[in-house]
């Protein structure tokens, strides 16, 4: 199959990803859709691999997974922490670095 | 055991006792810190002896030993080891310290008991003895500086000892900056030679200096001048002397250690040690000579009429240095040393007996209120006597001989000197005139009620005052202890007392002019190199300085007894006759007040200037400009911070797609 479908698939998700964290409010749900733009990402990196037919693409997917579970765990953290101390579930009201 | 090794044990035991101190004073009661304090000077006492011992055991040629324990620094061209000096001059050094010290700190423990101070007191005493012992013995201009600022602090420490009385503490602060003066002529004079000469050890710097200065090069004589300074700064002479007289804000036995027999004689011992450098520069020596002789007639005219009895010591003190000063100034060092020795003596003595004494009157230093203790206190009379008759020369006692010595060789070296032989006389009658009037005011005459109250067994205690202020104060720590303690009740005060007696008495047998030259024998291995070594007074001199010593100290006491025995008032109708003279004299020849205008003003007037202009002005002004400056600079880019997380996301995922279409079209 060609290649380009997969790229395309790939990049569907990854549109659908950022425009989550564009426009929703809820930090669980942009939690949510950065997962699928990195898996968006891993999508496209395995796609690669089969096309030239080498592991490094794959190894790459791991890498990305490996950092895409910390990460979750941070911001996991992070909204459990939010919840602890009853600030509002929504990214537009914490606005205290603003400059 | 060798010489050196003993040295070392003279250095190391009073370190050790102050240590000790430091460490367990919490749990040491009553008078145990007193005690180890003693015993450790003692053992450095009997340390000292041992070295003397085996020094005396070798041949008279090899009586330098240089000993080093570790190397302090090596680096390009700076080598300097842990050295000390072990030659007859530091010996004798070292036994007169630890020996009066020893004295000290057994009259300490029963003096200072009942302050709430106490076991401080012993391990700053005893870091002072170190410190001291230290500086004698030290090889090289680094150790020597090390000990003589390790002085300067227990000085300082000591002066403020009673740290909440506010006028010790501002006295405890001007000797220890007036000393940094002297400090850092010290520190520039080492500089100096260790640029000239490359070496900073005594052993080698007095090899090399002949060789590489000519005699008066000004080289050697900035050296020598730097030397003087830091000699003067420490041995309170003119104009570096103003800290002494307030200095006796210590405890009186502070006074009779630091500032009278030890730390104020470094100077005179520095010049001594540096003897080799200073006949290299026979200007440096004269200028010191010169000062020595204005400073003993100054000091002298002040003890005329200074009323507290502790100052009217201390200005006794600047001026007996002055002698020594002008004796090693003009190549008579085993004179000034052995004038350093007896004056160690009956100085450390006459303090003593005034800790009595104010001990007697709960505190009172004035001796405007003292009279009539005699019958009161016999001991500490006689005690006091003696010290006088030794500080005014009476024919026979200690200071008869050694000041006479130095007489008979300025009067030897003829010419210009003549003028220092007067000065040296016209100050000894000047002497026995106000050392006598300390015995006849303060012994003799109408008893004060606390002599009366003394004489029925009852020991004054006056509520606790400053006696400088009157200010009230309380007896807790920081300030002088609930009891006082006078020699008559106190063996362990009488017993160093009377054993300094005896020296002040029988010292000067070691030294009769014609008879016997005990001390100048034993420094000979020292000072054979001086090219004025065996300068002898002439027959004819030294008559005519015993006979005109003899008779400006009868003359001196006969005047006192005549003006405040046979005709008291005399001295009132004199100050009413000649105020102007009194005031001059009473002001200290203004040296203080024209410090305070010359230099503490102006100061003041900087530090204030600096607080009020230049940090409100140039250091905040530069830190708030700096600060607009960025604020101003940063408006353009701090409405990019939205605080809008999603308004981040969406800045990079536009840069991002933005790059990315960039390089799309590059790469077309």
């Amino acid at each position: 199959m060609d290649i380009g479908w997969y790229l395309v698939l790939s990049a569907a998700i990854f549109c659908i990803g950022l425009t989550g964290v564009l426009v929703r409010r809820s930090p669980l749900v942009i939690l949510i859709c950065l997962e699928l733009m990195l898996n968006a990402g891993n999508l496209a990196l395995i796609g690669f691999s089969r096309m030239t037919g080498t592991a490094d693409g794959q190894v790459f997917a791991l890498i990305v997974m490996i950092v895409a579970a910390a990460e979750v765990v941070v911001g996991l953290g992070l909204i459990v922490a939010m919840y602890r101390d009853r600030l509002p579930m929504d990214v537009d009201e914490m606005s205290e670095l603003k400059g | 055991m060798s010489a050196t090794t003993y040295a070392w044990l003279v250095i190391a035991f009073p370190l050790a006792g102050s240590l000790l101190i430091a460490l367990l004073w919490q749990r040491l009661p009553g008078r145990v810190a007193g005690v180890i304090g003693s015993s450790a000077i003692f053992l450095a006492f009997l340390s000292a002896i041992g070295a003397l011992v085996q020094l005396q055991d070798k041949p008279e040629e090899q009586r330098h030993l240089v000993s080093s324990l570790w190397t302090y620094v090596a680096t390009s061209g700076i080598d300097v080891k842990l050295d000390i000096y072990v030659d007859p001059l530091s010996v004798l050094m070292a036994l007169i310290v630890s020996g009066v010290s020893f004295l000290i700190h057994v009259y300490s423990v029963a003096y200072m008991s009942g302050d709430s101070g106490y076991s401080r007191y012993f391990s700053y005493l005893n870091f002072f003895v170190f410190s001291m012992l230290l500086l004698v013995l030290a090889g090289n201009f680094v150790i020597l500086i090390v000990g003589w600022a390790f002085v300067g602090f227990a000085s300082y420490a000591l002066i403020s000892f009673w740290y909440r009385r506010r006028t010790a503490t501002y006295a405890g602060a001007k000797a220890f900056i007036v000393n940094v003066v002297g400090d850092v002529a010290l520190v520039l004079a080492a500089i100096l030679i260790q640029q000239q000469l490359g070496v900073l050890d005594y052993t080698r710097t007095f090899e090399r200096a002949p060789q590489a200065f000519n005699t008066n090069e000004w080289v050697i004589v900035a050296i020598c001048l730097l030397l003087m300074i830091g000699a003067f700064a420490k041995s309170a002479q003119v104009p570096l002397h103003t800290w002494l007289a307030d200095a006796m804000e210590g405890p009186t036995p502070v006074s009779a250690l630091i500032h009278a027999a030890t730390m104020v004689t470094a100077g005179v011992y520095l010049i001594a040690r540096m003897h080799p450098l200073f006949e290299l520069a026979p200007t440096a020596a004269d200028i010191s000579a010169g000062i020595g002789a204005f400073t003993l007639v100054f000091a002298a005219s002040v003890a005329l009429v200074a009323t507290d009895l502790k100052r009217i010591i201390a200005y006794s003190t600047i001026s007996q240095i002055g002698y020594m000063v002008m004796a090693v100034s003009v190549a008579a060092y085993s004179a000034g040393m052995f004038h350093l020795m007896t004056h160690a003596f009956f100085k450390a003595l006459m303090f003593m007996a005034a800790g009595s004494v104010i001990a007697a009157m709960a505190g009172e230093q004035n001796i405007d209120r003292m009279s009539g203790l005699r019958r009161a206190m016999p001991f500490t009379f006689v005690m006091f006597v003696v010290a006088a008759l030794a500080l005014s020369a009476f024919p026979g006692m200690s200071g008869y001989f050694s000041k006479d010595e130095i007489l008979a060789l300025e009067a030897e070296r003829g010419s210009g000197f003549w003028i220092l032989y007067g000065a040296g006389t016209l100050v000894a009658l000047m002497t026995a005139f106000y050392a006598f009037r300390m015995v006849f005011r303060v012994f003799l005459g109408e008893p004060t009620p606390e002599a009366r109250e003394l004489e029925q067994g009852h020991l004054a205690h006056a509520e606790p005052f400053n006696p400088l202020t009157g200010e009230r104060e309380d007896t807790d720590v920081g300030f002088p202890g609930p009891e006082h303690h006078i020699a008559e009740r106190e063996l362990g005060m009488k017993v160093p007392m009377a054993i300094l007696a005896l020296l002040s008495i029988f010292a000067g047998v070691l030294q009769i002019p014609g008879v016997d030259h005990v001390v100048e024998n034993f420094l000979d291995p020292t000072f054979q190199d001086s090219r004025y070594a065996g300068i002898e007074p002439a027959t004819g001199i030294n008559v005519l300085v015993l006979v005109g010593g003899a008779v400006t100290s009868l003359a001196g006491i006969g005047l006192a007894w005549w003006m405040y025995v046979r005709r008291p008032g005399t001295s009132l109708e004199l100050v009413r006759r000649l105020p102007r003279l009194h005031r001059f004299l009473s002001h200290k020849w203004y040296f203080d007040e024209a410090y305070d205008l010359l230099v503490v003003r102006p100061m003041l007037a900087l530090g204030h200037g600096a607080s009020n202009v230049f940090e409100r002005f140039v250091v905040d002004g530069l830190m708030t400009g700096t600060a607009q400056v960025v604020r101003v600079g940063n408006s353009v880019v701090r409405s990019a911070q939205s605080g809008l997380l999603r308004n981040y996301a969406l800045l990079l995922a536009t840069g991002v797609t933005g790059l990315a279409l960039y390089f799309l079209v590059v790469s077309r």
